[in-house]
């Protein structure tokens, strides 16, 4: 009970979602009948000022609550990512959620709640925290799946995350107990520091290797690495568009910080235990990711599977370790949620006669009527496949080239073959805008937001060739506070 | 921890003397009652006849909503009773975070109340 | 000691027989009151542990809380229950897989810590003597551990809110009873006096 303990300086961020989750929900409540035009604008604005005060916060490293929560250069890199990607997630969704008639106050609130949980995540500094950071986040998101309650497809797309993702936090919590009991601490410090080899330590008990493995399965989950990715196509293509767009691109960063932090800080004297468990995810996934994708014909399952792919490339500079591997890991994420969002926002544009479509074929032709979103749309398509000079190709460099230098030259080649087979079905989404017979056109629709992010996501895309110092920087000095 | 076990001896007593009881009485009925059973007994009273179906009735959705929200507020209470039993040893920053603790959730409360969800229609 | 030991076996016995009759009860009526029953003595399994807090909880939360949401759920949903356990044998080697495999690592848990004492003595830290579990959480809950009890706040919170959001429904047809308004009422905004004229409508 001393000083230190109430000293929220190093969580403000957190604190100020925190209270502002609680003022916008007495708010929203209060105005029944413009709660969602009210709270939308307040909740982005909220996760601004979050933004702003992680900027402007002390990145010590500084531990905070007991040591339960830690913020550096790396956490505040991660949380920048995501309450940014969240806040452009809130801004997307209004416009749909009127049209779906769905259009309820507590949407805004369950992402900020969700995005709470995230900062929570990238900030733990124990299995305790992680855990109920982690839960924070999954339970705002299972509400926001199912959140067109009246719609059988969201429904059950709600259910199936549920279901799926509390076995997912049930060997989680299998693995945790499991390294708990064999090494009686919850602490990421004191693991690490009981860890060190030559301290007397002279192995790592079979029991805590096998709740690692556990761990890591369970954050396989949400992170939809293969084999825990079976939800992903359907929750992708069951939820509303806009919930699928959030899902898509801020809790994939949040996880990804997570396991960065927890195999690199307390395990990190353990490679050899997680390393091939790592690989064998980040192949599995690539594969799938190239393969699967290949047949789709509804566009969000197609980015499901693009999703799972991602998140193996990503993987590969997880499984090359050191700061080489960390920085590429995190360079790949902020690539991968630009052109996420970009997409996503594009999606969110294919409207006919008023309702939403999904299929690919549905943007056959798209060049003729709207040569701007289809150029957009190319470009995006260009960088998620990874063809030079867009973005997504830099971070595919930086990952092979980590994974090389840490001696995976394999593993980087796997990379590379499946990077050519997924260019096949992103380049057809661009022959079938350019070259395909044209179909009836999309609404014309004055959705500034949506344009402006699409818009947004393709310059930066294009132009990161120009202008990649400030990313690099920020994240090369987040991996060297992960890896002192 | 013998002791710790001895305090909950009554309890085990008690537990015994009610299963030895329901048996007793369960027992004592089979015994002593006349017991003349016949199939018209369990048919149908008077008219009507076999039901078709299944005859559980399903309940409505709201029932769900209750128990959930009853559940939430279980949940607050458990939290309750440790710090009821520790406040002395707590201090001021262990009442403060319980404070802090039930505002969250009196919010929530406040929302429910607010949109209706506590009323039965 | 050996009573301790007794109702041990007791409580044991009749968990395990309880979860089995959850799988197997025809009604799944029953099958949650065998769940009851499995609660009650893990209940009672928890405080011979010197767990009471965590015993009483079960009693409370489980039993008086999750069990009753679980029959509502059960007989709120309009399924053919035979049906559906018609491919139960079907996914029972599957099942018994899965359970062969965590009974396997569970045995190479604890054939780990009989290897290794040391291990296994390491985790353990009963609470001081004279400290019932309760008071122990409770100096710990509120003040080390402030943050992550305010984080299961926020999470209680979610949870409302994600209930209301997904079952809440407002029903304009409804007719609802504002007593406030009843009483309100005056004769004069209901009640007109017209004079009807012979062989004319109003």
């Amino acid at each position: 009970m001393n000083a230190a303990m109430i000293d929220l300086a190093p969580a403000l961020p957190e604190v100020f979602l925190f209270v502002a989750g609680l003022v916008l929900l007495f708010l929203g409540v209060f105005r029944e009948r413009d709660g969602l035009s009210v709270v939308n604008p307040l909740v982005v604005l909220a996760l601004l000022v979050a933004v702003v005060l992680t900027i402007g916060a002390d990145k010590g490293p500084v531990l905070a609550f007991d040591g339960h929560f830690v913020f550096d250069d790396f956490a505040a890199f991660l949380k920048v990512l995501i309450y940014v990607t969240a806040a452009l997630g809130v801004m997307m969704a209004p416009a749909y959620l009127a049209d779906a008639r769905m259009g309820r106050f507590e949407f805004p609130l369950l992402a900020l709640f969700a995005t709470l949980g995230m900062g929570m995540m990238v900030s733990a500094n124990s299995f305790l925290a992680l855990y109920m950071g982690l839960e924070l986040q999954s339970l705002s998101l299972y509400v926001m799946a199912a959140f067109q309650r009246d719609s059988t497809r969201a429904s059950e797309a709600g259910l199936k995350y549920f279901v799926l993702g509390a076995l997912a936090s049930g060997m989680l919590l299998y693995g945790i107990s499991l390294v708990y009991g064999f090494t009686g601490t919850l602490s990421f410090d004191l693991l690490a520091r009981s860890f060190l080899v030559g301290e007397g330590a002279a192995a790592l008990p079979a029991g805590a290797v096998v709740g690692l493995v556990f761990v890591i399965a369970g954050l396989a989950f949400k992170l939809s690495a293969v084999p825990f990715h079976m939800w992903t196509p359907d929750v992708y293509e069951g939820a509303p568009t806009p919930v699928t767009a959030f899902f898509a691109a801020a809790p994939k960063v949040a996880a990804m910080g997570l396991v960065l932090r927890l195999l690199f800080q307390p395990f990190g004297d353990w490679a050899g235990q997680w390393q091939q468990v790592i690989i064998l995810v980040s192949v599995a996934s690539m594969i799938l990711g190239a393969f699967a994708a290949i047949g789709q014909t509804n566009i969000k399952r197609l980015m499901a599977y693009s999703a799972i792919g991602h998140v193996g490339y990503a993987l590969v500079g997880i499984a090359a370790g050191g700061v080489a591997g960390v920085n590429a890991v995190l360079v790949y994420m902020a690539i991968y949620v630009v052109m996420t969002l970009g997409t996503f926002a594009c999606i969110l544009l294919m409207r006919r006669h008023g309702r939403y479509v999904e299929g690919i074929a549905d943007l056959a032709g798209l060049s003729r009527h709207q040569p701007g979103m289809a150029l957009i749309l190319g470009i995006l398509m260009f960088s998620l496949a990874g063809i030079p000079p867009a973005a997504g190709f830099f971070g595919k460099l930086y990952v092979f080239l980590a994974a090389v230098d840490a001696g995976l030259v394999w593993l980087a080649l796997v990379g590379v073959l499946t990077s050519v087979v997924g260019a096949y079905y992103y380049l057809r989404i661009v022959k079938i805008m350019y070259f395909d017979e044209p179909a009836e056109a999309f609404d014309t629709m004055a959705r500034p937001e949506l344009q402006g992010i699409a818009a947004v996501a393709a310059v930066l895309v294009a132009g990161f060739l120009l202008l990649p110092g400030p990313l690099l920087s920020s994240a090369e000095a987040a991996a060297r506070a992960l890896l002192p | 921890m013998q002791a710790y076990l001895a305090e909950y001896l009554p309890i085990l007593i008690f537990l015994g003397i009610a299963v030895g009881l329901a048996a007793i009485i369960v027992l004592a009925s089979m015994v002593i009652a006349p017991q003349h059973p016949e199939r018209e007994k369990l048919s149908a009273y008077e008219c009507g006849f076999e039901p078709f179906d299944d005859t559980r009735g399903r309940f409505d959705v709201r029932f769900y909503l209750v128990a959930i929200l009853f559940i939430i507020f279980d949940l607050e209470v458990a939290f309750l009773f440790p710090w009821a039993v520790s406040l002395g040893e707590i201090g001021m920053f262990g009442f403060w975070s319980m404070i802090v603790f039930l505002i969250v959730l009196t919010v929530g409360f406040v929302y429910e109340w607010k949109k209706g969800g506590l009323e039965w229609e | 000691m050996i009573l301790a030991q007794l109702v041990f076996y007791l409580l044991a016995f009749v968990t395990v027989a309880a979860a089995v009759m959850v799988i197997a009860a025809r009604n799944p009526v029953h099958s949650v009151l065998f769940l009851i029953l499995a609660f009650f003595n893990s209940a009672g399994l928890f405080i011979l542990l010197g767990a009471e807090f965590i015993g009483m909880l079960l009693v409370v939360v489980y039993v008086g809380a999750v069990a009753v949401l679980f029959l509502f759920v059960v007989m709120m949903l309009d399924i053919n229950f035979v049906q559906l356990r018609e491919g139960f044998l079907q996914y029972l080697p599957v099942g018994a897989l899965v359970g062969l495999i965590l009974l396997v690592e569970l045995a190479l848990v604890f054939g780990s810590i009989a290897m290794e004492p040391a291990l296994g003595g390491a985790a353990v830290s009963a609470t001081e003597a004279g400290v019932t579990n309760t008071e122990a959480i409770g100096r710990l809950l509120y003040t080390d551990y402030f943050y992550l009890f305010q984080a299961a706040g926020i999470i209680l919170l979610v949870a409302m809110i994600g209930a209301m959001t997904l079952t809440m429904r407002h029903r304009p047809d409804a007719r609802r009873q504002d007593i406030g308004r009843q009483v309100r009422r005056r004769p004069g905004e209901t009640l007109e006096v017209r004079k009807v004229p012979p062989r004319t409508g109003i």
